[in-house]
């Protein structure tokens, strides 16, 4: 009986918390394709290449509109570049700042710096965007139901409207995208950039490169979480067998 | 010595402190010969559980509140940077997280527990109680604690929650007013909640304590639901439910690394990625996992006044739970019919939880409505009812002892084995 039970309640909570979890998933968008990303599972690692790749279509392409808030140049590091390299990179921005003599000025950016935002604020961005916002893209894989496979879907996702549909000034098609009709010019495009280490630039390859690049962004520790806790699972698993053993022990003068 | 506790301790340090403030007296006397049935299984584990994820919750609290920024202007960058920024932030503010949602489990399974093996039948009644207090400050201290990261989804979520109150006839609006500070959820509301939020893991304290005190003077239920009938029933709490607790303890911990480590977000919503626009309403607003039950209650009410009064009823309805039974057995062991309503009631809070993560069209509106028909038939109708008609099978002589099959006689010399540990 008792066994009964125990199984019955772990089973309970189980398909509880699996019925609750994807619920939420659900909602007016598309089934998304699934994408194999090299830091999905237990002991994925972010591919270096691509995230390298997909900073440069950050770099020359996103970053025209979309910012990184909360991501520094420091973070480069994590996808393995160089200090030298990332303080090549940082210099080549143009940073807004206050003078030693409290006058505003610019000055080349440093490692420690945030991303250099494309605009100075929401309403310029709106201003220029036509009254849209672009997201800002430093946890934009957290910050979407699908996280990765949903940021590929979309930005691979354009096509013509169907001819039933009547689309709004301005707006483009995207059959990812809730209400089908998003602001964003689809932006990338066969060739859009030129890749140093001679891969092919085609939109899949951009769009998954520059999505393994955000995969990073909005969670730059995970490399680092997956390594701890691979041995941390592992140290309560042994214990918890060490313990049963040692409370086999006690228990064993005890008639129950 | 006039005044002086006789404390039998040796080391000479501790017993000049003991003789004081006989506090080492009362941890043997509570944790280490405390007599404890010696029938309890694996169940009885999740009451320490509790216990220990409370402490995890507050020291990880105590981290997060030192690089946390209380203004709805920095909140949620202050969170990222506790992210990004602060050594093992992530990994502080992820067991925090996760941790709220590992708190409500074992906590569920110990009430579970509790119903199943009739605990909250006399004389354990306030036990039961003081426990029901403490799911209720459970609920406030993580509702409060869902809004700091100040996300799409701790806005949307706090203007809902609060808005429950404008339900109230007459005064309903000026209460809510006076909750958020002001005519809409906004920085003396994050305010609020923050300094809320750090109070109330102490009150839980307090409460836990007389939980464990009450506890400590009625002594432990057990899975025969009968009351022990002499030292030949019980075990010193230490060494034997130390370790059992510590088996039960690593696991849980294993499991709890396994979320914080590796499906972190599991638990948690997208949309709470996104910093708090009051000019956006989220396409959903769904609370965390452990409040979806109620939601659905919420939900399923044609009214939202009655919504409001059935949801707090839910709970309400737990206070009074020890004189709804009126079964003379405790452990559903022994009552093989209500056993299976028990079951259903499961499954109806399963279902409502799955229904308070879903729209309120379709199936799900006929789902909800008959999940919270049957939550409250059970407690109201069944336990009552069900405790007078039902003819429970035969209680064992004692915990030692094995059930008397038939009602016959005592065995005869069947003396309890001395079970004592010298």
């Amino acid at each position: 009986m008792m066994r009964w039970v125990t199984f019955a309640a772990a089973a309970a909570a189980l398909i509880g918390s699996l019925a609750t979890a994807p619920a939420r998933a659900e909602g007016d968008h598309m089934a998304l394709p699934k994408q194999s990303w090299s830091f999905a599972g237990p002991f994925g690692t972010f591919d270096r290449a691509a995230a390298q790749r997909g900073f440069q279509v950050y770099n020359e392409v996103c970053s025209a509109c979309h910012q990184l808030h909360h991501a520094y140049y420091r973070d480069l590091t994590g996808i393995g570049l160089s200090a030298e390299q990332v303080a090549a990179i940082a210099a080549s921005k143009s940073i807004s700042d206050i003078g030693d003599d409290g006058a505003p000025m610019d000055r080349p950016g440093l490692p420690s710096d945030h991303f250099k935002a494309p605009y100075a604020n929401d309403l310029a961005a709106r201003a220029a965007q036509n009254g849209a916002l672009p997201p800002d893209l430093s946890l934009i894989i957290k910050a979407r139901d699908g996280g990765a496979d949903y940021v590929y879907a979309l930005l691979t996702g354009y096509s013509a409207a169907p001819s039933n549909m009547k689309m709004s000034d301005g707006m483009n098609y995207n059959k990812y995208f809730v209400g089908n009709q998003v602001a964003m010019t689809p932006p990338l495009s066969e060739g859009r950039v030129t890749y140093a280490d001679g891969t092919p630039a085609s939109v899949n390859q951009m769009a998954k490169d520059v999505v393994t690049f955000l995969a990073f962004i909005s969670e730059p520790e995970t490399e680092q979480r997956k390594a701890l806790g691979v041995r941390i699972v592992l140290f309560f698993v042994l214990m918890t067998g060490l313990t049963y053993a040692v409370k086999r022990k006690v228990w064993s003068d005890v008639d129950h | 010595m006039a005044g002086l506790h006789k404390s039998e301790f040796t080391n000479p340090v501790i017993n000049w402190v003991d003789s004081r403030l006989p506090i080492f007296t009362m941890m043997q006397k509570e944790y280490g010969v405390f007599p404890t049935p010696k029938n309890f299984n694996y169940f009885w584990n999740f009451g320490a559980l509790a216990m220990v994820t409370l402490m995890i919750m507050i020291a990880t609290g105590i981290f997060l509140a030192m690089n946390y920024t209380a203004h709805t202007s920095m909140a949620f960058d202050s969170v990222q940077r506790i992210m990004r920024d602060v050594n093992y932030g992530w990994l502080i503010r992820y067991v925090h997280a996760n941790g709220a949602s590992m708190f409500f489990l074992v906590t569920y399974v110990h009430i579970f527990r509790g119903l199943y093996y009739g605990s909250y039948k006399a004389p354990r009644e306030l036990l039961w109680i003081l426990g029901v207090v403490i799911l209720l400050i459970m609920m406030a201290t993580a509702f409060f604690g869902y809004v700091l990261p100040w996300g799409q989804m701790s806005y949307w979520g706090a203007t809902v929650i609060t808005n429950l109150f404008s339900a109230i006839p007459v005064v309903g609006e000026p209460i809510v007013t006076w909750l958020w500070g002001g005519f809409s959820v906004a920085n003396p509301t994050l305010n609020r909640f923050f300094a809320l939020h750090y109070l109330l893991p102490f009150v839980l304290i307090g409460i836990v304590f007389l939980h464990v005190a009450a506890l400590h003077v009625t002594g432990s239920n057990n899975p025969l639901g009968i009351d022990v009938k002499g030292p030949q029933d019980t075990l010193p709490f230490h060494p034997y439910y130390t370790i059992k607790d510590s088996v039960g303890l690593c696991l849980f911990l294993a499991i709890f690394a396994g979320f914080v480590f590796f499906a972190p977000n599991f638990f948690g919503a997208a949309d709470n990625e996104i910093p708090a626009n009051p000019l956006v309403t989220p396409a959903e607003i769904v609370p965390e996992w452990y409040l979806l039950p109620f939601y659905a209650i919420l939900r399923s009410v044609p009214s939202k006044l009655g919504g409001v009064l059935m949801m707090f009823g839910s709970i309400g309805l737990l206070f009074v739970v020890p004189w709804l039974d009126t079964s003379p057995v405790r452990s559903c062991k022994f009552r093989p019919v209500y056993r299976w309503f028990l079951a259903l009631l499961v499954i109806a809070c399963i279902v409502l939880g799955m229904v308070g993560a879903h729209r309120p069209e379709g199936i799900w509106v006929l789902l909800g409505r008959l999940g919270t028909i049957y939550y409250f038939l059970h407690f109201l109708v069944i336990l009552p009812v069900l405790g007078k008609l039902e003819r429970p099978l035969p209680l064992p002589e004692s915990i030692s002892k094995p059930v008397l099959r038939g009602g016959g006689p005592l065995p005869s010399g069947a003396a309890a084995k001395p079970m004592e540990k010298a």
